[in-house]
């Protein structure tokens, strides 16, 4: 479904919504960011890889969050 | 019967029919609708800028932890003699390069210990109390344990960085980090 067939109060609350869900994403991204700074001055050196991964995985999500809106914009 | 869309172009913040609004909102009327779907569409924009800075920012540690570790443990170097140091005293010295100031401690006739002068709260210099068993920042009153460099009280919530030590004929060696970055 396009976006433009949705009423416009319609996609205000879609475009809210994703909104929502990548703050979510985007604040789990920067206690993973806080957590691996934390355990690197510390000197353990386990934690980055899988952090790094993680907010991979993260960013993939609100890319496909993104992308998604924009498809429905088309 | 007209869809939403097309029938009603500007929708004002209170939902009043245009008859009642004042007159300067139906001279100059805004598609509120519109208007909040572009202002959360640029947000959503920002968060994905924000999103690829941590993930950039988690690589960026990870290439430095990386560097570290292609580097390898700093070169031995000797920093005192153990006649030099009565129990209790302490000397300061850098270590690995110039800059990184270290204070070796001794406490007793065979252990010595060796920190980072860097406070881990926000980097003041750090001051041994062997009287005390402790190491004090002054700064913000941060309490170490002398032992371990463990944080005791105070701000700090990461240990000192410790170097390691070995002492070999009559001299005191360090020999890289046993935990944390100077």
């Amino acid at each position: 479904m396009r976006m433009t067939q949705f009423a416009r109060k319609q996609r205000v609350t879609i475009i809210s919504g994703i909104a929502a869900f990548q703050m979510i994403i985007v604040i789990l991204q920067l206690w993973l960011f806080t957590t691996t700074m934390e355990t690197f001055l510390t000197g353990y050196q386990e934690t980055a890889l899988p952090a790094a991964l993680a907010s991979v995985v993260c960013f993939a999500l609100n890319g496909g969050l993104f992308f998604y809106l924009r498809g429905l914009e088309r | 019967m007209p869809d939403e869309d097309s029938e009603v172009i500007s929708v004002a913040p209170d939902g009043r029919p245009a008859k009642d609004q004042p007159a300067w909102r139906r001279d100059f009327p805004l598609d509120w609708p519109e208007d909040e779907y572009r202002s959360r569409r640029e947000f959503v924009a920002f968060l994905m800028l924000t999103s690829a800075a941590f993930v950039a920012g988690q690589f960026w540690i990870l290439l430095i932890q990386t560097w570290r570790k292609a580097a390898g443990q700093p070169p031995v170097k000797e920093i005192a003699s153990v006649n030099e140091l009565a129990v209790g005293e302490s000397k300061l010295f850098e270590y690995p390069k110039q800059g990184n100031r270290c204070i070796l401690v001794r406490l007793s006739d065979t252990n010595f210990v060796a920190y980072g002068q860097k406070c881990t709260h926000l980097s003041c210099p750090v001051l041994p109390r062997p009287d005390l068993g402790k190491m004090h920042c002054p700064c913000h009153e941060g309490w170490f344990d002398i032992r371990n460099g463990e944080p005791v009280a105070g701000p700090p919530r990461r240990p000192l960085p410790r170097v390691g030590l070995e002492v070999r004929e009559g001299k005191v060696f360090a020999n890289g980090y046993v935990e944390g970055v100077i």
